[in-house]
């Protein structure tokens, strides 16, 4: 065989052996006829969790023959890019699972149905009309607000026992005075009576101003929005600041951290309470040494009590599904309260509906339930949600305002001069 | 002579720090991999895990098809780098051997096309793919690898192409060889450090790339694997770390193994020798 044959056997073994592979690479075909097929984009990321969700398709699947409900595995991360390709592609999930703050864009995009008309009555006496707010748009709703969860303070039971601090409870929370003076009190050489980890310095803060009746964001008369940042809105910005600057009670170090970031410290001894998302107990469960003993507090009160923004997770259905109907009772058989219940312990989050916060599941002190359960009724939707602009006001102006603030670069006047004046310039291109 | 053997110990221990520096991050992600929760959460992290185990393996193997996905990366990844490169190298000769007017604006193009980000033609992209029913499928996957890295890999096989003395082409002119036996037996093995690093640049484009693959892949039997390792994590980037690593580590491991494979004809040094000087 001469070199050029051989040359020429070896290309057209390559070209076979890539038509092969690429042969194998095509997808299969679809079946036309049948029952109808419905997917179902979940984000369960948790195993628990990813396990209920399976669980519960699997016994829809198994209860209506004609209405079959693939799951599909999405993922948190890009989610809101994913989503808005397949809605334009027009190949979006039927059922779509995601978080309130991110529906805006989708519901006025008209890439979600309108579900007033199709919710059962069941599912919408059911959630309390706070929790309807949150996926609320203009006049309609785009989603089912199902597991929500709020900000509470994971505290080291020791050290709050050996400081001798009055332990807050929903019924007696602190204030937040009380808490600067606690977290002053779990102070010491090396160590922190607080660790505030934010990363995301917007949402935490304005979530938990609410607490003081700080609002930030106004609609006049007129519809339109704008930024004003009064008393209570200082509240909170205030006590972090002081904490970190001024008491030396919390570490900057921790400003730019994410909640998982802080939690080695709090094993180690070196914060006595961090401020954190309800659902990271499942995290300090798994991996607080042995021994060590933690408990849940209600993040402080102030002159609106424990109240606190929150986005809830949400269910919708794509406006491009021809099955909406069908769609909607999945959903409504997802959220039934004892189903509810089991999503809702297996991301370690509160459910929305009223008849599964009545679960005695919900209500035990074991890693704290009792204590967010009881919390439940104070969670309102997070105050920017429906602001058109917020984020780019809030990645432009808010959020490296509010970092600076909390190290000290600048001060409250030039935190609320940034807020509202650079803030209100942004919100107005969007409010033409 | 003192001096020498102080430059060259300098020499050694700035290549050694450099060896680290590149190996750190993936013997965090080994040592991350071999900890258990607890251990994860300890305020004084060690290099070596005190209490080493596999359940982390095990649990990212039961929870996720990684498996599969691997085969689903592998297929896609040897697609696009086997086409790459049969697209390339022809073009890249073109380019470099005839210069005109065209392979300049070619040039220019290929330059310019390198500027694209992903976000402004995903949808434009989503949208060809359907019309051609190339959506949820891999080989609609190969086909946007294959678009999207060829620019870069022409690039390189031109510049690898120029570097081959077109002298040697015409030596074997002379001595009565064709066109095609020239190209076949002279230039083709003088390119193949270029082919394998072409190869391995599109492997490892395509075997890493995540947002294409979320976008256009919707059935859980056909995602790659970076698209099944953002499974362990969750909303607000809080992760289930251990499984996360071994995973992430477990898929480290077909990109070293086929640099491992090719390196030995990147840095070969096919031209030594071919010419006098």
């Amino acid at each position: 065989m001469g070199g050029e044959e051989l040359m020429r056997t070896r290309s057209a073994t390559v070209l076979v052996v890539l038509l092969l592979l690429l042969a194998g690479c095509s997808s299969g075909g679809r079946t036309d006829g049948g029952p109808i097929t419905l997917r179902f984009q979940s984000l369960a990321w948790q195993q628990e969790s990813v396990t209920a969700n399976k669980e519960l398709v699997k016994e829809w699947n198994a209860s209506h023959p004609d209405i079959k409900v693939e799951y599909v595995q999405g993922s948190w991360d890009s989610v809101h890019d994913q989503l808005l390709t397949s809605f334009e592609g027009g190949e979006a999930p039927d059922i779509v699972h995601d978080a309130s703050d991110d529906l805006a864009d989708f519901a006025y995009g008209g890439y979600l149905a309108d579900l007033t008309r199709l919710l059962p009555a069941r599912l919408r006496s059911d959630i309390p009309e706070s929790g309807w707010e949150t996926t609320t748009f203009g006049d309609g709703v785009y989603g089912v607000p199902f597991l929500q969860e709020p900000r509470v303070l994971i505290a080291n039971a020791d050290r709050l026992r050996a400081a001798e601090v009055r332990i807050p409870t929903p019924e007696h929370p602190w204030s937040w005075a009380e808490f600067r003076q606690a977290a002053k009190r779990l102070s010491g050489p090396g160590r922190y009576g607080v660790a505030w980890p934010l990363k995301e310095p917007v949402s935490a803060t304005l979530n938990l101003s609410l607490s003081a009746g700080g609002r930030l964001f106004h609609r006049g008369a007129d519809g339109k929005v704008t930024v004003r940042f009064t008393a209570g809105d200082a509240v909170v910005p205030r006590t972090v600041h002081d904490q970190v600057a001024v008491d030396h009670s919390a570490p900057a170090s921790t400003l730019g951290s994410g909640g998982s970031d802080t939690l080695p410290g709090f094993f180690g001894g070196r914060y006595a309470m961090v401020p954190l998302g309800f659902s990271y107990r499942q995290q300090i469960a798994q991996q607080a040494p042995e021994g060590f003993r933690w408990e849940v507090l209600p993040a402080p009160a102030g002159a609106d009590g424990l109240t606190q923004g929150v986005s809830p997770q949400t269910l919708s259905v794509s406006a491009d599904c021809p099955h909406k109907k069908e769609a909607v009772a999945f959903i409504d058989f997802l959220l039934w309260p004892e189903n509810m219940v089991r999503l809702a312990l297996g991301d370690w989050m509160l459910p929305t509906g009223t008849e599964a916060l009545k679960d005695p599941a919900l209500h035990t002190t074991e890693n704290g339930w009792a204590t967010g359960t009881a919390l439940a009724a104070r969670l309102r939707p997070a105050p920017a949600q429906s602001v058109r602009g917020y984020p780019e006001w809030k990645d432009k102006v808010a959020t490296p305002a509010y970092q600076e603030y909390y190290s000290g670069a600048i001060g409250l006047a030039e935190l609320r001069r940034r807020l509202e004046g650079d803030g209100n310039l942004v919100l107005a291109r969007y409010q033409r | 002579m003192r001096t020498r053997r102080a430059a060259r110990a300098g020499q050694y221990a700035a290549l050694l720090g450099y060896l680290l520096f590149l190996a750190f991050p993936l013997l965090w992600l080994l040592s991350t991999a071999l900890k258990s929760p607890r251990e994860l959460g300890s305020l004084h992290p060690t290099w070596i895990p005190r209490h080493p185990t596999l359940a982390n393996v095990r649990q990212a193997f039961a929870e996720q098809p990684l498996a599969h996905a691997a085969l689903n990366s592998l297929v896609v990844a040897l697609c696009t780098a086997v086409v790459a490169v049969l697209i390339a190298t022809p073009m890249a000769y073109v380019m470099a051997r005839h210069r005109s007017r065209l392979t300049r604006a070619a040039t220019a193009w290929v330059v310019v096309s390198q500027a694209f980000p992903f976000v402004l033609v995903i949808i434009p992209l989503f949208l060809v793919l359907k019309n051609l029913r190339l959506i949820d499928s891999l080989t609609g996957l190969v086909l946007v690898y294959v678009v999207w890295a060829l620019p870069f890999a022409l690039w390189m096989l031109t510049g690898h192409v120029r570097a081959v003395p077109a002298e040697l082409e015409e030596a074997a002119a002379v001595d009565g060889a064709g066109r095609l036996r020239t190209l076949v037996s002279v230039t083709a093995p003088l390119l193949a450090p270029g082919i394998a690093a072409t190869a391995l640049f599109a492997f490892v484009t395509a075997w890493n790339e995540f947002f294409f693959a979320l976008v256009l892949l919707k059935s859980p039997q056909r995602q790659t694997l970076p698209v099944i390792l953002t499974h362990f994590i969750g909303a607000e980037g809080v992760a289930d770390l251990g499984p996360l690593a071994a995973a992430a580590f477990l898929a480290t491991l077909p990109s070293v193994a086929v640099f491992a494979l090719v390196q030995r004809r990147i840095t070969g040094g096919l031209l030594a020798g071919a010419v006098k000087s």
